[in-house]
């Protein structure tokens, strides 16, 4: 049985492995030619999906411990949180720079005449500060129950990508309900008290 | 699989000063494609497939080299394979493009019901290089073989009450997969003006780069519309009606706001959810302009006196 401080030191190494693993995959097949004939339209998908699924990770630790009693999940909330917002600003970056080499006209425009690409804009300003405000010194600054009520903005986050993600596909929404079904559920378990919880 | 016999050589009508041209605009592709050292291109494999030789040959795209063969069969929009561009080449194999019956029918006085390659040797096959444009601002050069609409709809003879063409998609669950969730209603369905199936540039396709269309593009027969976004180039034909009234069209059906009957390339009228003022030349890095028409600006005389914004 490991003791307490090389069991955090191997939950710390799995949560970079995990958090990074989508980036250095998705670099390994960039260099392999196996992102297809669009890979501009490839990439931003990519990152766009790992933002979703890292936002829906980090709803999940509070959930699984009120169902399971599992505590450790809790540890690794804030990287997977501040991975999603990360994934976030990558996708923007390269819809900004890549996809739309820098016409700012046209991303004004985007974001502001198409509904999808607004609430995709406003779920990225949500989690920015979060992911500012995500160290141990803000924890102290702000104080925990109002870094906590910061810190639910993630929900709004959320619901906001999900949406995005809906409003952009053209007719297969699968995808998209799988993250509004899962999200949704894990929103929806905060609302009830947890069964045991003294 | 193509059993037909053509009146001439593939090669006795092209002058070679040309085909050997049209490699060159291959190569300086391909190099172009490596000076840009552009991560995610597929290195090219190249044609495959039964070779499907054709009469006569014209390049329709500005002089601009066809978007590698990997490209053009990898990345496709056919739902009944998939709603990923990559499902389609993956799932094609369940597709079984041979024998394959095709039915003319509706307002015509000479219907008929024949299999594809019978309907293919009807008619001197061509290759033509057409621009094509997704109504996702994605776009590509493709060197389709095929034969007019038009010469088809011809010998027919269609009634004084034909006034559209309405066209049908294969369904079978078991050859297209896709159909089994209810992503679109299918069949899928599209349908052109009798005048715009007739124009000489919309083409009843069999064939791409030379060889005969593999399932991902839609084999054995499918429409080519080049002045029109690529959905209402029907896949897998098995049946088209000549009708009196217009008929209804898939995407339309969905979406009524977002895709029109006509579906014309128009870079004034956005999608409700993107630009169309530009387009992603498949291999290329920086968006280009969208141009009217897909730059087919010689079927505008089709649509006089009708608002151009109202034709998306």
């Amino acid at each position: 049985m490991p003791d307490g401080a090389s069991r955090n030191r191997w939950l710390t190494a799995a949560g970079w492995v995990a958090v990074l693993a989508p980036l250095a995959l998705l670099a390994a097949d960039a260099a392999g030619h196996r992102l297809g004939a669009n890979p501009i339209e490839a990439v931003l998908n990519r990152l766009g999906f790992w933002t979703l699924t890292f936002l829906a990770l980090s709803l999940a630790p509070t959930p699984l411990r009120l169902w399971t009693g599992l505590g450790w999940p809790l540890r690794l909330r804030r990287r997977l949180g501040v991975a999603a917002a990360c994934y976030a600003l990558l996708h923007f970056a390269w819809y900004l720079s890549v996809d739309q080499f820098f016409d700012l006209q046209v991303v004004v425009a985007d974001v502001v005449k198409r509904p999808f690409i607004t609430v995709g804009f406003a779920a990225l300003l949500l989690l920015l500060p979060l992911a500012v405000t995500s160290t141990d010194g803000w924890v102290r600054r702000l104080g925990f129950a109002r870094w906590k009520a910061l810190h639910r903005l993630a929900y709004a986050a959320a619901l906001l990508g999900v949406v995005h993600f809906a409003w952009r596909v053209k007719a297969d929404r699968l995808k998209p309900t799988i993250f509004a079904v899962v999200i949704g559920v894990l929103l929806l378990a905060r609302l009830r008290p947890g069964p045991r919880r003294a | 699989m193509a059993r037909w016999k053509p009146d001439m050589r593939g090669d006795e009508a092209t002058p070679e000063r040309l085909w050997l041209r049209r490699r060159d605009f291959l190569k300086l592709g391909a190099a172009g494609a490596l000076a840009l050292g552009w991560p995610g291109r597929t290195p090219a494999g190249g044609p495959s497939g039964a070779d499907l030789p054709v009469a006569k040959r014209s390049a329709l795209a500005g002089g601009e080299a066809p978007t590698p063969w990997d490209d053009v069969t990898s990345y496709n929009n056919f739902y009944e394979l998939g709603t990923d561009k990559a499902d389609p080449a993956r799932n094609a194999g369940s597709l079984r493009p041979r024998p394959w019956t095709v039915t003319i029918d509706g307002e015509v006085k000479k219907p008929l019901t024949l299999d594809v390659d019978a309907l293919l040797r009807r008619f001197p096959l061509e290759e033509r290089i057409y621009r094509m444009r997704c109504v996702e601002a994605w776009s590509m050069v493709i060197p389709w073989i095929g034969f007019p609409l038009g010469d088809l709809i011809r010998q027919l003879e269609p009634t004084s009450r034909a006034k559209f063409v309405a066209f049908q998609t294969l369904l079978d669950p078991v050859q297209l997969p896709g159909q089994r969730r209810a992503v679109i209603d299918w069949p899928y369905v599209e349908g052109l003006r009798i005048d715009e199936a007739t124009h000489p540039l919309t083409l009843l396709a069999a064939g791409l780069y030379g060889r005969v269309l593999p399932g991902q593009n839609g084999a054995p027969l499918r429409l080519v519309v080049p002045w029109k976004y690529g959905f209402k180039g029907v896949k897998s034909i098995v049946r088209i009606t000549l009708t009196e009234r217009q008929p209804p069209t898939s995407w339309s059906r969905l979406a009524p706001s977002e895709y029109g009957f006509y579906g014309n390339v128009n870079p004034e009228v956005d999608h409700p959810r993107w630009s169309q003022a530009r387009e992603r030349r498949i291999g290329e890095f920086l968006k280009r302009k969208t141009l009217p028409f897909n730059g087919y600006g010689e079927v505008a005389s089709l649509y006089a006196g009708l608002d151009p914004r109202t034709l998306y």
